[in-house]
């Protein structure tokens, strides 16, 4: 299981990977593995505003559907489109090719609220054991 | 296998399955496997080589006596007077209004020796259901405790099952429907050839605390062919690419057989069953609605429940959907109106809001020479 340092996570299994004032984001290798093989991917067009803590599309596993929360507020400025043709790519890279929305920040200081990788693998580790 | 304080009962494999790391679901009561390794791999390997699958949480009851057979022949749709020793039925089980009980095998072992073959959602309400009707003569019985279910499944299965067995079993002498004993791994079975996937494959009935040892032997049989074990996710992508129904998915109590596309195994011209005079009416007024298969246009994946729409308005819903692994597309089956149940008809499904165009399409979705 992966918690790549650098990033920071969100509670909602969402990574974040902060260039300049850009967020990329994607979910992680908790998450893709908790859900199975992962067969669709639903993501918002580029200059959707999106809000934290709220949905932004959906990922599907064959049995499940599962929101897709981001961690930042602000608008869409990138989405993987190769997710469309290749929805596995968030099981087998999810911090890399799987990644899935840009998101231009509208306050960075929301990032504060986001855990570290140690935090994360912390908070992963509760919730493995309830 | 009962557990205290109502927690998940398990089937005798449990260890097997923890062992395996296979990820544990509830279903049905059970604490069953979902996936072993991942849902599509599991799927291909059942569709290419052969998957073994755990379906011990399944009712196993047992009807014997004089007039056994008489007794179930007036519960269920199909004809099982017809049926002979070795041989095996899919029927569907109804109420006197003629919304469906439970689907269901029945075996004819012997003589008047039966055994009806429930889901085990429905295992105490069946057993109350045929018990009440029972005449005084028939001895009926639920074994399901008792009996372990394995399902080996694929083209590669027969050749499987045929190592295991002294001098390879003879198991083309088992016809399609059909079931005998043989001695599996040194153990008593009833080898079926009957299954949930479209594949070649047998179910194989054991004594409980059998089912462990047979679950070993068997994978180990099939270890260099690509067997894998199989959990509840493969299970239900591979009967929903043949669109078999799946009991309170596709059909339960609110509907019937001839609306739900199992019109083949109600036999009115074989007596008299419960929920006859009822079904005689629906044939001779029609169907309103029709359960179909579809598959997607527009993106997404139809899933139970979705509202399924007919010329823009809401007619009908979704009982059933996934994205099928061997086809690559999405599939789903629903009920729709008669008018818009014939093949190629476009219809359209509520994703979260929006209406995503589907087509109605011929089923089953998958027959088994493209894999």
């Amino acid at each position: 299981m992966e918690f790549p340092k650098g990033l920071k996570y969100s509670r909602e299994h969402e990574w974040v990977k902060v260039e300049g004032n850009i967020a990329l984001i994607g979910i992680t290798d908790y998450a893709q593995s908790e859900l199975g093989d992962v067969v669709y991917v639903e993501l918002p067009e580029v200059g959707t505003d999106v809000e934290a803590n709220s949905t932004f599309g959906v990922v599907e596993s064959v049995k499940a559907v599962s929101d897709l929360y981001s961690p930042v507020t602000g608008s869409v400025t990138e989405v993987n489109a190769q997710l469309e043709e290749e929805p596995e790519l968030v099981n087998s890279d999810p911090y890399e090719d799987g990644w899935m929305i840009k998101v231009e920040m509208s306050d960075a200081s929301e990032l504060s609220d986001l855990l570290d990788a140690d935090e994360y693998k912390a908070f992963v580790e509760e919730e493995s054991k309830s | 296998m009962n557990q205290p304080g109502g927690a998940l009962r398990r089937t005798p494999l449990n260890e097997c399955h923890r062992a395996a790391g296979a990820k544990m679901v509830s279903f049905a009561g059970f604490e069953m496997p979902v996936q072993y390794t991942g849902v599509i791999e599991e799927h291909h390997a059942v569709r290419r080589a052969a998957g073994l699958f755990d379906v011990s949480h399944m009712g196993e009851f047992e009807a014997e006596g004089p007039g056994a057979g008489a007794f179930l022949q007036g519960l269920v749709t199909n004809d099982v007077a017809r049926l002979e020793p070795g041989r095996v039925l899919y029927a569907v089980m109804c109420r006197e209004d003629g919304g469906i009980v439970d689907d269901l095998t029945v075996y004819r072992l012997a003589g008047e020796r039966y055994m009806a073959v429930v889901n085990a959602a429905n295992i105490g309400k069946d057993f109350e259901w045929m018990s009440a009707r029972k005449p005084a003569g028939v001895a009926l019985r639920d074994a399901s405790e008792e009996t372990g279910l394995l399902a080996l499944q694929g083209p590669r299965a027969e050749a499987i099952l045929a190592r295991l067995i002294p001098g390879g079993g003879d198991l083309g002498a088992i016809p399609y429907y059909g079931a005998q004993e043989r001695q599996v791994a040194g153990r008593r079975a009833l080898v079926s050839r009957t299954g949930y996937t479209g594949e070649d494959g047998f179910e194989i009935y054991c004594a409980a605390e059998d089912a462990p040892r047979l679950w070993g032997e068997i994978l180990a049989a099939g270890a260099g062919e690509g067997l894998r074990p199989c959990g509840l996710g493969a299970r239900d992508t591979l009967r929903t690419e043949m669109k078999y129904a799946l009991y309170g998915n596709d059909i339960d109590e609110t509907t019937n057989p001839l609306e739900a596309g199992l019109g083949w195994v109600v036999k009115f011209k074989a007596g008299g069953f419960v929920g006859r005079e009822a079904l005689l009416r629906v044939k001779e007024e029609g169907v309103a609605r029709k359960l179909v298969g579809f598959e997607m246009v527009d993106r997404g994946i139809p899933r139970h429940g979705a509202p399924l729409l007919a010329g823009g308005r809401p007619a009908g819903v979704v009982t059933s959907g996934t994205m099928s692994p061997t086809l690559g597309k999405a599939i789903g089956i629903g009920y729709v109106p008669v008018s818009h149940a014939a093949e190629g008809s476009e219809i359209a499904v509520d994703i979260r809001g929006a209406a995503r165009a589907a087509r109605v399409v011929k089923t089953p979705f998958y027959r088994r020479s493209q894999a």
